[in-house]
């Protein structure tokens, strides 16, 4: 065995002494402490992670994770939400630097069905908090997870009760505003039987600090309940990001999952979702618009423990400049998962020669009856069809746009929901110039 | 009018057109005739402004525009269309959201205001009832999922729309059974008009019984080896190409 010492960078050190000096006034009652200290003791022993250990083998956050940021206060909070939201008639939570915006929240007028408890209050007074914390897949060992366990501030418990149909969007806001800090939201989210609820997952910021936002999101999806949930991921151009998202998934139950991946120096979307009913479906999706330096992961992993389930993953990155795009994908097929159908897509279009895509897409079967794809395609493009439209009097720059658009099309167009298709549309011309 | 003055093309080193001289003037269809290898297509993409040849002499000049400067856009916008032998499938672009972008764009570039959606509508479902293009094709992504027979339509219906100056048809009648080619041909034959160039490219007389030409040219080996009338066309069905070829080698 080896037992010689692992060397720490000085953010890890750094780490070390800011949860030291914080342990005692972070929120949380002698049990939630125990299990502050639980997480951040297993975090320590592995560090952060980087291009030895295979999960994260494309995205160093030793070498990315520069140095450790204070855990900012609520700032002055903001003047105008709907500069930093969606801009759709959303019931609206707003973290501002990781603290609840009370003013720009609509807590106080939920419809009928909704039940929200904030992380801070049931850090301190509820008793089920333990039982739902880290509730949802138990066994992953993830460090990103263990830090915010250890540091987390503020978030929501979010319930949708049994039967209950919420038409409108439910958004979470994620805010930075001010000088590079810190944060570490949570949310847990419960939907009952046979409900159904849309999400909006948001995070952008104010100005241009080099912050660092490491959020964490459960889910735990009832039988027959629905959920549509969309991450829009635009963070500021100098912000390290990592958010995971963990996801179980009742019998007769569906997930539509889309991350939406705009911004951020160095991101990472990481997903976990696993089925323990029968008959369900999960559609994870997405979309990565990479220009600049930046360096984007999306990493999932898609648990078939059950038999008789549908996952589809589909995600395709459009790349410009210097910036890296990638992709890894796992579905794993459990021994009993028979009648198990997944079917995983990559697929990425470079628009510079520096661009570059990292593609691993993966099947892990224990199973003998399933049918299970996936496939992974990297190109450029196609000069026939840019000749095709320029020669019916579009210009060069517009049918570059079109082709765009073309390439994504197909995933965006499959969230179904016309407002948000809108929303992505709109913001993906923007980022293309158009 | 298009002049085409000693023009001499190359692909990776290799020489395709060597020579063509072409004039058509308005009003006039002409067409283009000769064997597999001949350079009909090479001089229809270059003529549409296609980048991937060398062009190492000679000079297109269209209604005084020098076309070797112009890009492909640029072209379409100043009237020239061609009607290609294999129209591309785009997937993920609506057909009539590409259909009113290029209508838009080229109208655009000659300084001419952007036309309304009812009456671009109302412009496109005439042109397609005259050309028997389905409301379910015009749904689709364009030319994603249409028979042969319905991309040349298709490619008809655009020409129709754009009202292009200079038409340039390659091999519009290949792949298409009796009943399509007379509906292609009508088409044509409609926009035949004292402003208009029309040039036929193909290798059989067959659509030349509904496109009447003009002049009748014969391209062997990247040359224009003969021009005649439209009886020209009819000797070659009867005698082949290669007596022609064979006296000009």
């Amino acid at each position: 065995m080896n037992t010689m010492e692992r060397i720490r960078t000085s953010a890890e050190t750094d780490l070390v002494e800011q949860f030291g000096s914080l342990r005692n006034t972070l929120t949380g009652g002698a049990d939630i402490s125990k299990l502050r200290e639980k997480a951040f003791d297993a975090f320590n022993s592995i560090g952060l992670p980087h291009r030895r250990i295979e999960a994260w083998h494309y995205t160093d956050l030793k070498a990315g994770w520069k140095g450790v940021l204070p855990i900012a206060g609520p700032g002055d909070g903001l003047t105008d939400v709907n500069a930093v939201s969606s801009g759709l008639a959303s019931i609206k939570i707003v973290l501002v630097n990781g603290c609840l915006d009370k003013q720009n929240s609509d807590l106080a007028s939920l419809p009928a069905g909704i039940a929200i408890r904030l992380l801070s209050e049931a850090l301190v007074e509820n008793a089920d908090t333990l039982d739902r914390l880290g509730s949802i897949a138990p066994d992953l060992k993830d460090p990103l997870i263990d830090l915010n366990t250890a540091f987390m501030g503020e978030g929501v418990f979010l319930d949708i009760a049994d039967d209950a149909k919420i038409k409108q969007p439910i958004e979470i806001v994620h805010v930075t505003v001010g000088e590079a800090t810190s944060s570490y939201p949570r949310h847990f989210v419960a939907i009952g039987k046979n409900a159904e609820a849309t999400f909006i997952e948001n995070h952008v910021c104010k100005g241009n600090a080099a912050y660092q936002s490491n959020s964490v999101i459960e889910l735990k999806l009832g039988d027959g309940a629905t959920a549509h949930w969309v991450k829009m991921q635009d963070e500021g151009e100098n912000a390290v990001h990592v958010g995971t998202f963990k996801a179980d998934i009742g019998a007769e139950a569906e997930l539509n999952h889309f991350t939406f991946t705009k911004g951020g120096a160095l991101t990472r979307t990481q997903l976990f979702v696993s089925f323990s009913g029968e008959h369900s479906k999960a559609n994870l999706r997405g979309t990565s618009l990479l220009n600049g330096k930046t360096h984007s992961d999306i990493t999932l992993v898609m648990d078939h423990a059950v038999p008789n389930c549908d996952s589809r993953e589909l995600y395709k990155s459009v790349i410009d400049d210097n910036a890296h795009s990638v992709f890894q994908g796992n579905i794993i097929v459990k021994p009993d998962a028979q009648k198990t159908d997944g079917q995983m897509m990559v697929q990425s279009l470079l628009l510079s020669d520096d661009a570059a895509m990292s593609s691993k897409p993966e099947l892990e079967i224990f199973a003998d009856d399933v049918q299970c794809a996936h496939g992974s395609t990297t190109g450029q493009i196609d000069e026939d069809l840019l000749f095709y439209l320029r020669s019916r009097g579009i210009p060069e720059a517009e049918a570059r746009t079109m082709l765009v658009l073309a390439f994504l099309s197909e995933t965006i167009e499959e969230i179904g929901d016309e407002e948000i298709i809108a929303v992505l549309e709109e913001r993906t011309r923007d980022w293309l110039g158009a | 009018m298009l002049e085409i003055k000693n023009l001499h093309a190359a692909v990776d080193g290799n020489e395709i057109l060597r020579g063509i001289n072409l004039t058509v003037n308005p009003g006039e269809v002409h067409a283009i005739m000769g064997p597999n290898g001949s350079g009909k297509s090479t001089l229809s993409y270059i003529l549409a402004g296609k980048e991937d040849y060398e062009i190492s002499e000679g000079s297109i000049t269209y209604n005084g525009d020098n076309f070797l400067e112009l890009s492909a856009d640029e072209r379409a916008a100043a009237g020239m269309f061609l009607a290609f032998q294999y129209p591309i499938e785009i997937p993920g672009v609506a057909t009539m959201t590409f259909l009113k972008t290029a209508l838009n764009a080229q109208r655009k570039a000659r300084g001419e205001g952007e036309i309304s959606t009812p009456d671009f509508m109302k412009l496109v479902r005439e042109k397609a009832k005259d050309l028997n293009v389905t409301s379910d094709m015009l749904k689709r992504p364009l030319n994603v999922g249409f028979s042969g027979g319905e991309k040349k339509r298709a490619e008809i219906l655009q020409m129709s729309l754009f009202q292009p100056t200079l038409c340039v048809l390659d091999e519009t009648d290949s792949g298409l059974d009796i009943d399509a080619l007379r509906i292609v041909s009508d088409g044509v034959n409609k926009l035949r008009g004292p402003d208009r160039s029309i040039v036929v490219i193909t290798h059989y007389q067959r659509l030349l019984d509904h496109i009447v030409p003009d002049v009748v040219h014969v391209l062997s080996a990247g040359r224009i080896v003969k021009t005649g009338g439209k009886e020209l066309a009819l000797e070659l069905e009867k005698n082949g190409y290669a007596d022609i070829v064979g006296q000009a080698a």
